[in-house]
């Protein structure tokens, strides 16, 4: 479970964000819903995290923690920390949070037509954030939006910055939004699903247009999605999320050489591939557990093919598989045996 | 389920859907009271395809290319502009009200969001029943109870859970649900559109894999409109793609995803990312610019020329046919030729 | 018909009895899946035993039978219908509780007021003209020196009569009008909402004094008939969105596909879903009415003595108001409270119903 004692950035607070044993609970008139039950992971700069999980693993709940802008009530961090550069934002009161918000850590959304203000240009939206925070004038703010709109690759971005957002197609309100989080060059990026709702030809070339401004910055990415291949093409390192909980992590090419998680290795042999025909579908059996009342022992073990009567009663720590990588199994080595659970190669 | 052929399966299957020069205009009006005509968005232009019994053609394409339009107007949700579609001899456009409830029985639809297709207040007894509601006769109302729990069992369901309603059951569970209602007439073609987007990732799989072995045991035609090309490439014999209203490409699996000659199929694949970080950087990427353009205003020739690298006087000049272009699968290119962009 | 016979057997091999004459695979039944003996295709079959499997596996180590629990991934969960919903959050609200204590106290007093009062409502002595309150009459007594608290009690079955009476028109009216519009759309529905605009152009209290002058009569049903045109047009137009939104679901889709009727789409599948927020402000709208007849009754335009209402006995105590407050005070307050009653159970109900807002 610990991964920060072992680990000799985190103590000196040199990680560029350090999560540790993170709990979210949202208190519902229908019961507690345990979002997130204690994740820890770090993110360096110019690095690249996925986040991988199905709805309501918890994935994008950990990102607004992160952000702070978790409704309470219903939701509460019950228990953790979120280290800055070695500060915990959780200690901080609401007006020092704010002033991380959008200038340290910013954040896309996988909606991007309902996160910006239909009423207003988009201009005047990408130019408020330095209005705001920087005190800039009203053409001055204008100039600068031009500026980013360029940098997000808008052609005509000098015609089009009076423009409301109904005017732009998916694709271009993604890259206002991209435009509108890197306005105050934030050192953590937050994309949440941000091409889930983009068609795939739009989705490569926001996927690009990120790693490339990644390249630029030097900004830390987290990428939450569901989306394994999108994941194999961008990501560094890759936390699986399960039902709250991250059940593996390590490099993106380890993980998908050979999981060491069987959800990982479930995910890996259901979905179908576009260089493969005809290969047999092997779906992981169920479905997700409700958050509300989450399996005892391992969360995974009604689906799990491997599970014994110890997964049922004992709560797998993060096993230590390799220097650089856990996985929450107590038989990740039988798991790591079964060589079929990989997608590197598997053509 | 592969269909080994050239381009077209073996002539001695059967067509059970020919579908010709399905055109669907929306008008769009000006005004609320006296409305005007100031144009019209052109959904559908001259999609013409064949569905042979017990195949699955994967329709494929991005957002507003027409592909859902085709399904509701080949289930007369919608009624087509023009064109003809003919099941068991007769075009479906032209049936009068009697005989179009005949073939409600035999075309049916699964829909994409498990959570809206499915009427909120009712049990799913109930909605498995209703088509026999409706066509009754079908089935004797005492045998409906072990009917539907029969139906229940043979798409993965508890059958005890009849007098349950939507609401109590997952995405995936729901989806089965919206399926054994589609089955209850026995169809002969099922319309799946977009079956599994909404669905998890490891659900998907699940659907995916009985959509197959229903397919097998009904004789099913399936029409599979998805924009997901992985899971069109997993399950169909054949793949139309579709670019603002037409059929760009059609061939059978290993003709579209391995020998592609449009460029927009070209450009579609490249872009779908491989789950294997092993192959990343190394695959060539057309990156198209550009959006879309409005289909009530679609250019002129070759609606793809806008955005295609290829493009030249020509093809703002001559609309490409779909047609045979020294290829083994028709393609709608004037430049057609093969590039492979999905990895070996 | 020979496509049916094509099918058929096909369809029936996935019974209960195992029977499998056509399943593509000769496997015979698993011998770990007891709880569906069905044959058919192997992978179908795993994965459905698999999932009553992880089904029963939560629900031994969870701590509810809840169904919901064990197959739902969703937060937060839904474990009844909508109504059931609404009642549960409903007998939580304390607004609610009262307001429905006050409702269910008016309706007894308007079915029954010998239960409150043994006094007859038109007996009185000019003796005991505009007495004050007293321990033996609670509310004193008006000008005709009647017993006060007997006339206000008698007074409730008039306005909750009329509220109930012309919503319950204007919920039948808005239905059928509302369906007809939303479902049909383009020429209908312009006539119908145009006309509905007309109406609604017309301030309830000057509408109502024209019509009733017009009438000449004024009792029960002619204040009641003034309403119920007045009233009609905002619920209408509530339920032809709600079919408008209504009819673009999937299940109506669906439902169309199979080839089911325009009724049987409407009465099944729009209507149930879409009559909630019509519900609502009806509820809202009793306390209105009410409110209107009282302010009718009090312009002189509403009912006409000898009947018994509270907008009367108000209209009655406003040029006493200085030396006998009473008069005014009684009538006055329980009218406010029927009136809040209704719109706060509206209110209730509103929050109750959308899960928005939940």
């Amino acid at each position: 479970m610990d991964v920060t004692t072992d680990d000799p950035k985190a103590a000196e607070g040199q990680h560029l964000l350090q999560v540790e044993d993170l709990h979210v609970e949202f208190r519902t008139q229908y019961g507690t819903v345990n979002a997130v039950n204690g994740i820890s992971y770090s993110l360096d700069e110019r690095e690249t995290l996925a986040i991988l999980g199905e709805s309501g693993s918890g994935k994008s709940v950990s990102a607004q923690a992160i952000m702070g802008i978790i409704d309470s009530p219903p939701g509460f961090i019950t228990k953790g920390a979120l280290r800055f550069r070695g500060t915990d934002l959780l200690g901080l009161d609401e007006s020092e949070r704010r002033s991380y918000r959008g200038q340290k850590i910013a954040m896309i959304f996988q909606d991007a037509l309902t996160a910006l203000n239909p009423v207003y240009s988009v201009g005047f939206q990408i130019g408020e954030m330095f209005r705001v925070h920087r005190g800039a004038s009203r053409s001055e703010a204008k100039k600068k939006a031009i500026e980013l709109m360029d940098r997000v690759r808008i052609p005509a971005a000098k015609e089009r910055v009076g423009e409301y957002p109904h005017q732009f197609s998916g694709g271009m309100r993604q890259r206002v939004m991209i435009a509108m989080a890197l306005s105050l060059d934030p050192d953590i990026l937050i994309a949440d699903e941000p091409t889930t709702a983009l068609d795939v030809t739009v989705q490569a070339q926001i996927m690009e247009l990120l790693s490339e401004l990644q390249g630029e910055t030097g900004m830390g990415l987290i990428l939450i999605t569901h989306d394994l291949a999108v994941v194999a093409d961008v990501a560094d390192r890759v936390a699986v999320m399960y039902a709250g909980k991250i059940v593996e992590t390590g490099s993106v090419f380890e993980v998908y050489e050979n999981a060491a998680h069987p959800y990982t290795e479930g995910l890996m042999s259901s979905i179908p591939r576009i260089d493969q025909k005809g290969r047999e579908l092997n779906p992981i059996r169920g479905a997700p557990p409700s958050l509300m009342r989450i399996p005892p022992g391992c969360p995974f073990h009604p689906r799990c093919p491997y599970a014994r009567d110890v997964c049922r009663v004992d709560l797998p720590p993060l096993y230590e598989v390799s220097a650089s990588r856990r996985s929450a199994c107590h038989f990740f080595e039988e798991v790591l045996a079964n060589v079929e659970g990989g997608l590197t190669g598997g053509r | 389920m592969a269909d080994e052929g050239n381009g077209r399966p073996a002539p001695e299957r059967d067509v059970i859907l020919k579908v010709e020069n399905l055109v669907k205009h929306f008008p769009l009006t000006q005004g609320i009271v006296f409305k005007k005509h100031v144009g019209a968005v052109k959904a559908v232009e001259g999609v013409s395809f064949d569905l042979y019994r017990g195949e699955t053609l994967g329709l494929v394409g991005e957002s507003g290319c027409g592909k859902s339009t085709v399904a509701k107007l080949l289930l007369r949700l919608e009624e087509a502009t023009s064109g003809s579609a003919i099941y068991d001899g007769k075009d479906i456009f032209k049936l009068p009200r009697k005989e179009l409830r005949a073939l409600r029985r035999n075309i049916q639809i699964v829909f994409q969001d498990p959570y809206a297709s499915l009427n909120p207040r009712m049990t799913v007894g109930d909605i498995v029943a209703e088509p026999w509601e409706i066509h009754q006769g079908r089935m004797g109302k005492a045998e409906r109870r072990s009917r539907v729990q029969d139906l229940l069992a043979r798409v993965g369901l508890d059958p005890d859970h009849v007098n349950r309603y939507p609401h109590q059951f997952s995405g995936g569970q729901r989806q089965r649900i919206g399926i054994a209602r589609a089955l209850a007439l026995n169809p002969d073609i099922i319309i799946c559109d977009e079956p599994v987007s909404a669905l998890d990732v490891s659900v998907q799989a699940q659907v995916v894999n009985l959509l197959n072995a229903l397919q097998s045991d009904f004789n099913l035609s399936y029409i599979f409109i998805a924009h997901d090309l992985a899971v069109v490439r997993h399950i169909s014999d054949r793949v139309a793609v579709m670019y603002l209203g037409k059929i760009m490409e059609v061939g059978n699996q290993d003709q579209i995803y391995d020998r592609p000659t449009h460029p927009y199929t070209q450009a579609l694949l490249s872009a779908v990312p491989v789950p294997d970080p092993a192959v990343r950087g190394e695959r060539k990427r057309m990156v198209l610019t550009g959006d879309v353009p409005s289909p009530a205003n679609p250019p002129s020739g070759c609606v793809f020329r806008t955005r295609c690298w290829k493009a030249q006087e020509k093809c703002a000049e001559e609309v490409p046919a779909l047609e045979n272009r020294g290829f083994d699968h028709p393609s709608a290119c004037h430049f057609a030729e093969i590039e492979r962009v999905v990895p070996v | 018909m020979t496509e049916d016979d094509r099918t058929k057997p096909q369809a029936t091999s996935t019974d209960m009895t195992g029977i499998d004459g056509d399943s593509p695979l000769p496997g015979g039944p698993p011998t770990d899946a007891p709880e569906v003996g069905e044959a058919a295709e192997e992978e179908v079959r795993e994965e459905e035993q698999i999932q009553f499997g992880a089904e029963a596996g939560l629900q031994t180590g969870g701590t509810t039978g809840q169904i919901t629990a064990a197959t739902g991934g969703d937060v937060p969960l839904h474990q009844a219908s909508l109504w059931g919903d609404a009642w549960k959050q409903l007998r939580k609200k304390p607004l609610f509780i009262i307001a429905a204590l006050f409702l269910v106290l008016f309706t007894v007093m308007s079915v029954a007021p010998g239960l409150f009062t043994s006094q007859d409502p038109r007996f009185c002595n000019l003796s005991f003209s505009v007495d004050r309150p007293s321990g033996s009459h609670w509310f004193g007594y008006d000008i005709q020196g009647c017993d006060y608290f007997t006339r206000v009690v008698y007074g409730t079955r008039v306005s909750l009569l009329i509220g109930l009476l012309v919503v319950g028109f204007d919920v039948v009216i808005a239905i059928i009008l509302g369906s007809i519009a939303g479902y049909y759309g383009g020429f209908l529905d312009a006539l119908v909402g145009r006309f509905a605009d007309i109406w609604f152009a017309i301030p309830t209290t000057l509408g109502g004094i024209v019509f009733l002058n017009l009438l000449g009569q004024r009792g029960l049903w002619q204040v009641s008939l003034v309403l119920v045109v007045l009233a009609w047009p905002t619920l209408m137009r509530l339920m032809r969105a709600s079919v408008v939104s209504g009819k673009e679901a999937d299940y109506v889709m669906a439902a169309r596909a199979l080839g089911a009727g325009d009724w049987r789409i409407l009465r099944l599948h729009i209507l149930p879903n879409g009559i909630a927020p019509v519900i609502v402000y009806a509820t809202i709208t009793v306390g209105i009415i009410i409110s209107a007849e009282a302010a009718l009754s009090f312009l002189g335009v509403g009912l006409q003595l000898p009947a018994i209402s509270w907008g009367l006995m108000i209209s009655d105590a406003q040029s006493r108001i200085l030396t006998s407050p009473h008069l005014l005070f009684f009538p006055a307050i329980f009218l406010s409270t029927l009136v809040l009653s209704f719109i706060l159970l509206g209110d209730a109900l509103r929050d109750a119903l959308d899960p928005r807002l939940r």
